[in-house]
């Protein structure tokens, strides 16, 4: 009876596509294409993304504990991978709010005001995607290293005296092979992310809201704490995601300026290289260590898909799919 | 990652009556120098240091020159290879409807998220001889890492969102209307496509091209893992200047970064160009 049943339904089903679908297909085929190259190009596009992408994110999870949890364990709660982690927290933290500072007063100066020399100071700001991440650590060694301008600064110190307030030294803190530097190279990569998300949605967005607020008598704060800031958190949010990834991640120009001294000046992903390179046979170990950056790269993706699917209109117009 | 610096919209309203003008420039301007145009500046008085004989005499040198034409060969084969690729990728997740597409299209921004030495180590043991594809490609003689072959693998990896990510919102916004008329005149799909869709694309896909290109030109942490790193054959400009750096020969490390920089300002400028040329016979 079933059978019957469905043999019933099924029938007029087909006579009522059969027309319907050639109509369909007549139209639809003109504006896409056939079925057969339709399913060539995704299963193309697909074994694409799957070589590239997703094989090399799987196979580091794979290594990582391919020697057994305990190898993995003890990989990545070894003191040097602890201390590894904790500097590239700290640098994370120094850099993303520095440069989430600079992102809002670089887009809120772009975006709401018309002045000259725009365009190339938006350029500007571009500029660090087009220098590779090794020139960004070596312009640092020129001015702070062994060799470099500030160099007397940091050897000896500035002597000044003050009259009848006695001698001083004015001394900076050494910059190559230690923190300062790293900060500095990861700033100088990082520098765009957070206002290359805000400037093209406050462009989007207007002053209108903002002069609506203005004229009923808020002040400049005022308005842009109640009206700016509403308006772009999630796209605020979404540059500290990009930044912070790549702050974590960064490794050319860190590599540059850090020295590579363990437990000291090795952040996490220099830390893979270094145990990537030991020849003492860490090579599961060094994959411990880079399954952690590709968890946290895995919840960037989550987040960053998740903001996107969410709070799509809060997002500049590109970012929207 | 081209912005609109103007919109048509509320332009009119805007002249500097938003107060916050000078405070925000001015910690834009500090920043912009302290962070990027000093330092930069810092690189081009050193070179200028050398004078333009001591720069030519580094830059003529046979290691120096294999290096950059590498770079900035495998950088090129890389992003072309993106930008047929990335294109075909964003058409498929605009145009068809296939099961799991959400998860593979958050995948696209994967190189962004995931560290450069992470991929490279990644891109290596999957490429390499005994790798999960490297011996299927050993098998059929093709040799991958340790060649400048991985070196465009590794490059394909950095650059592929740059191109998806610039193709798919432009493909987005292509009129059907357009595709119908032309289909309504007579024209074949594969017609169709050729002659009105992929013209609308070029400026997009060679903004991605020229995106993808300028990262691979300088990307260091993914490439040096599968790259082999022989002197004159697999060595790449920037892992050149961390050579440099290391035997404290800061002359030839700013001779080469600034080759470098130049190189690939002027790549960007014809990029530029042309795209602005394309996008204006477009429309």
């Amino acid at each position: 009876m079933g059978d019957a049943i469905t043999a019933v339904i099924a029938m007029p089903r087909q006579e009522l596509r059969a027309p319907a679908s050639t109509v369909q297909n007549g139209m639809a085929s003109a504006i896409t294409e056939p079925r057969w190259v339709q399913v060539v190009l995704i299963v193309l596009a697909l074994g694409f993304l799957l070589g590239f992408l997703l094989m090399p994110l799987l196979l580091v999870f794979v290594e990582a504990l391919r020697a057994g949890l305990p190898t993995f364990l003890s990989a990545i709660t070894e003191a040097d991978t602890l201390s590894a982690i904790r500097l590239t927290l700290l640098v994370t933290v120094i850099v993303v709010p520095l440069n989430l500072v600079f992102g809002v007063a670089a887009a809120w100066a772009v975006s709401k005001h018309e002045f000259p020399g725009k365009r190339l100071l938006v350029s500007l700001i571009d500029l660090p995607f087009a220098v590779s991440p090794v020139v960004a650590g070596l312009v640092f060694v020129l001015i702070f290293g062994a060799q470099g301008w500030a160099w007397p600064l940091i050897d000896e110190g500035w002597h000044f005296a003050l009259p009848g307030l006695g001698e001083y030294t004015l001394q900076l803190p050494k910059v190559i092979f230690a923190v300062p530097g790293i900060v500095l190279a990861t700033l100088f990569v990082t520098f765009p992310f957070i206002a290359r998300e805000l400037m093209p949605l406050m462009e989007q967005q207007g002053s209108d809201e903002e002069l609506a607020a203005l004229s009923l008598g808020a002040s400049g704060w005022q308005t842009f704490w109640r009206v700016t800031l509403p308006n772009i958190r999630w796209a605020l949010l979404y540059g500290v995601l990009l930044c912070s990834a790549r702050a974590m991640g960064e490794f050319g120009a860190v590599s540059v300026v850090s020295g590579h001294i363990r437990g000291r000046t090795n952040t996490l992903p220099l830390h893979v290289e270094v145990l990537y390179n030991d020849i003492s046979g860490s090579y599961s170990a060094a994959f411990a260590v880079a399954s952690l950056l590709a968890l946290s790269a895995l919840v960037t993706l989550v987040l960053k898909a998740y903001l996107e699917w969410r709070h799509s209109d809060s997002l500049a117009a590109n970012r929207r799919h | 990652m081209a912005v609109a610096t103007s919109s048509p919209a509320g332009k009119a309203g805007r002249k500097r009556v938003l107060p916050g003008f000078g405070l925000s420039l001015g910690i834009t301007l500090a920043w912009l120098g302290v962070i990027v145009l000093i330092p930069l500046a810092g690189l081009f008085v050193k070179a200028g240091g050398l004078g333009l004989q001591g720069l030519w005499e580094i830059w003529t040198q046979p290691r120096v020159l294999s290096a950059l034409k590498l770079s900035f060969g495998t950088a090129f084969t890389a992003a072309a290879f993106n930008a047929v690729m990335g294109t075909l990728v964003a058409w498929v997740f605009v145009r068809y409807r296939f099961p799991g597409k959400r998860i593979f299209d958050a995948m696209i921004d994967l190189p962004f998220a995931l560290p450069t030495a992470v991929a490279g180590i990644a891109l290596t043991a999957l490429y390499g001889p005994s790798g999960w594809i490297g011996q299927w490609l050993e098998k059929a003689g093709i040799k991958v890492a340790y060649t400048s072959l991985g070196i465009v693998v590794a490059l394909v990896f950095v650059g592929l969102p740059f191109v998806v990510r610039v193709v798919q919102p432009v493909l987005a916004e292509v009129e059907r209307e357009l595709e119908e008329a032309a289909a309504t005149l007579g024209a074949s799909r594969w017609h169709t496509v050729s002659r009105v869709v992929l013209p609308a694309l070029w400026p997009a896909v060679l903004a991605g091209f020229g995106l993808a290109f300028a990262r691979g030109v300088g990307e260091y942490g993914s490439v040096i893992f599968i790259a082999g790193n022989l002197p004159g054959l697999t060595e790449i400009a920037p892992l050149l200047i961390t050579f440099r750096l290391d035997e404290y020969d800061y002359a030839s490390a700013t001779a080469i970064a600034l080759a470098m920089l130049l190189l690939s300002l002027a790549v960007l400028l014809v990029i530029n160009t042309l795209q602005a040329r394309l996008s204006r016979r477009g429309g």
